[in-house]
């Protein structure tokens, strides 16, 4: 002990270390008594992206970011025992940081602590919070099994969507004419070393102006903020009722985080990674790309919103959000901090806070995307065996309608349910639709027989609101 | 500062201000100099997009195909990079329309891309991630895409079937 405690003394007057980090540890923050524990989110997102790191460089070991190898490696990892575990935890590390810097937005949003002089911390954070979307979205990209390939597909054709550069950046994020060789390796390479970079740069940055402008204080209705008075206000605040950071507000940054690694390394340890896909082959046909949780929300209002609003919504939207971030300090600056006189903010948060909840569950379910994998319709749901009724669920199934018309609950939803056909339309009625089509229908004009129309057309007005027939046994 | 010597003083204070005028200047240009040295390779690489030449790919044997049927082929890329395993492969719908015609489909959605299955009982392209569907012909039927499947040159050469291969089309 007297040895180690000898070398520390003089590695410390070798460096001045203690003198650099004691101050910096022990500085006075503000009491934050009751809301004390909202104050841990931005450092659960720091050691969120701490996990990142550790274990990205882990995976990154034994990744090989080639097109033609990627999805090898992968499985690779995957089948060492640690290696899952790593896996496992840079995902659920991923679902972590997105969480934390979300909930952190949130809570800096509601208590206004964007407002003078803490104007460019909430402009750091901001990029932060872009910077780790983009992360998220070049992340799962590298899993490299099919949805990883779609994924740079429909990047592409969403930033083509851009005016007068559209193509180019289409163009750009494929890194070349078609999805190949040197796709991957930029995407990696901007996975692990530019937005991380990045990312270091404005983490510093973002601590540097905690420190500088001191960490806000818990709002109060009725106290605003003014920037003439601000500062001498803040400091004569510490100065009455400061309490060190280190340990006495620290400890709950420890605890939290501690709780945030134990979850992340639990869910990595009992759950494992996500499933690798297919492989990246375009020539495999059957593949449903669907983004992670995170852009659900996204990929459900871009299908739900009016067509002719599309690619103003694809460009704009993503921008909006950005200049909204920009705008929120350089417009709300000062004043009123507390929720409590801010009321809006809690309608504004409660707003975002259900769109990404509703539209991720509308999203997760896709009901208009067809279910092609949709079986033919059994016996016991068609009532029949043989005949026009049976004929015409065979057309029913073969000419796609099951992929988004349900039949007692078997088939696609994003058309009509059918179940009762027979009960709400006349043949008449059916046979025009058919024809003509709608706006999600395509028309069938052309694409039927005369048989196959009326057996069809038999099939659906047998659909009645009446108990399912039960077959003989031969049947069966 | 003595009274006597001020203009002495001032001669050698300008001097000096001029000197270190000078020199922050000539750091911060050198400076930039330098970052432009540096960035200007690295940007480059990053910018230059390959261009690959378009190519005649055989994707079968004219007896290969049924004259009306819609089949899925592939095709090597133009001129793929040696790292880039099954990714160097592209898809397209192919449909043999009268003895020396044909007509060739990118898989690609016109929406965002994502890749159409034809679905042969039902003469229909169908594209899972938002629902669009396209008629036998490529038009639009229903759904959020707004054009029509765009489709690769095809030719029939010394009886086989070649393809052109072409940029995956941003729309």
């Amino acid at each position: 002990m007297r040895i180690l405690k000898h070398a520390w003394n003089w590695f410390d007057d070798i460096t001045g270390i203690s003198d650099l980090i004691g101050p910096l540890m022990k500085h006075p923050v503000p009491r934050a008594r009751k809301s004390a524990w909202f104050y841990v989110l931005g450092s659960a997102t720091l050691i969120a992206f701490l996990i990142q790191i550790v274990t990205g460089i882990a995976l990154a070991s034994g990744y090989v970011p080639s097109s033609g190898q990627a999805y090898n490696t992968l499985v690779f990892i995957t089948g060492t025992s640690f290696g899952r575990i790593v896996r496992g935890m840079h995902a659920f590390g991923a679902d972590a940081m997105i969480i934390l810097i979300g909930l952190h937005t949130i809570r800096v949003y509601l208590m206004a602590a964007y407002k003078y002089p803490r104007q460019m911390n909430w402009l750091t954070g901001a990029g932060l919070l872009m910077l780790t979307l983009l992360m998220a979205f070049t992340g799962q990209l590298l899993r490299w099994d099919q949805t990883g390939f779609w994924s740079v597909v429909i990047a592409a054709e969403q930033g083509g969507r851009t005016p007068l550069i559209g193509n180019w950046l289409g163009h750009f994020i494929l890194a070349g004419d078609t999805v190949g060789g040197a796709t991957l390796s930029r995407f990696f390479a901007a996975h692990v070393f530019f937005i991380p970079a990045l990312i270091f740069l404005l983490i510093g940055f973002h601590l540097y102006l905690v420190l500088h402008n001191g960490i806000s204080e818990p709002p109060q209705a009725g106290r605003p903020v003014d920037p003439k008075t601000y500062r001498s206000w803040y400091r004569a605040l510490l100065a009455r009722d400061g309490e060190p950071f280190w340990p006495d507000a620290a400890w709950r940054d420890v605890v939290f985080g501690f709780l945030v690694i134990a979850t992340v390394a639990g869910l990595a340890i009992a759950v494992g990674p996500p499933g690798i896909g297919k492989p990246p082959d375009p020539t495999i046909v059957q593949a449903s790309p669907r983004p992670e949780w995170y852009f659900l929300w996204y990929y459900a209002l871009l299908t739900l919103i009016p067509k002719w609003s599309e690619d103003w919504v694809i460009i704009l939207g993503p921008a909006l959000f950005v200049v909204t971030l920009i705008l929120l300090p350089l417009v709300a600056g000062k004043g009123e901090r507390s929720p409590l006189r801010r009321p809006w903010s809690f309608v504004i948060v409660a707003f975002v806070m259900f769109m990404i909840a509703y539209y991720g569950v509308v999203g997760h379910v896709a009901p208009w995307s067809p279910r092609m994998e949709a079986l033919p319709l059994p016996p016991r749901v068609v009532g029949a065996t043989s005949g026009p009724v049976a004929e015409g669920a065979i057309v029913f199934h073969e000419k796609g309608c099951e992929y988004c018309h349900t039949v007692s609950g078997y088939g696609g939803i994003r058309g009509p349910d059918l179940t009762f056909a027979g009960d709400t339309m006349t043949s008449a009625q059916m046979t025009t639709r058919i024809f003509s089509g709608g706006a999600n229908m395509p028309s069938y004009t052309g694409n039927l027989t005369p048989d196959q129309l009326s057996s069809l057309l038999a099939f659906l007005t047998s659909r009645h609101r009446r108990p399912l027939l039960s077959l003989p046994e031969a049947s069966r | 500062m003595s009274g006597n010597v001020p203009s002495e003083h001032a001669q050698h204070g300008r001097e000096e201000t001029g000197r270190r005028r000078f020199l922050s200047r000539l750091s911060v240009a050198l400076g930039a100099l330098g970052a432009a040295f540096v960035a200007i390779p690295s940007v480059g690489f990053l910018l230059g997009l390959r261009k690959t030449p378009q190519v005649w790919r055989t994707v079968g044997k004219l007896s290969d195909f049924q004259l009306g049927s819609t089949v899925n082929v592939s095709f090597l890329d133009s001129s793929p990079l040696a790292w880039s395993g099954v990714t160097a492969q592209t898809a397209a719908w192919l449909r043999r329309v009268n003895d020396n015609q044909f007509i060739a489909f990118s898989m690609h959605c016109t929406h965002l891309g994502c890749p159409v299955r034809w679905l042969a009982d039902a003469n229909l392209f169908m594209c899972p991630c938002h629902g669009g569907v396209f008629y036998a012909d490529g038009s639009v039927a229903s759904g959020p895409p707004p054009k029509p499947l765009n489709q690769y040159p095809v030719r029939v050469e010394n009886d086989e079937v070649q393809i052109l291969t072409s940029p995956v089309p941003i729309t």
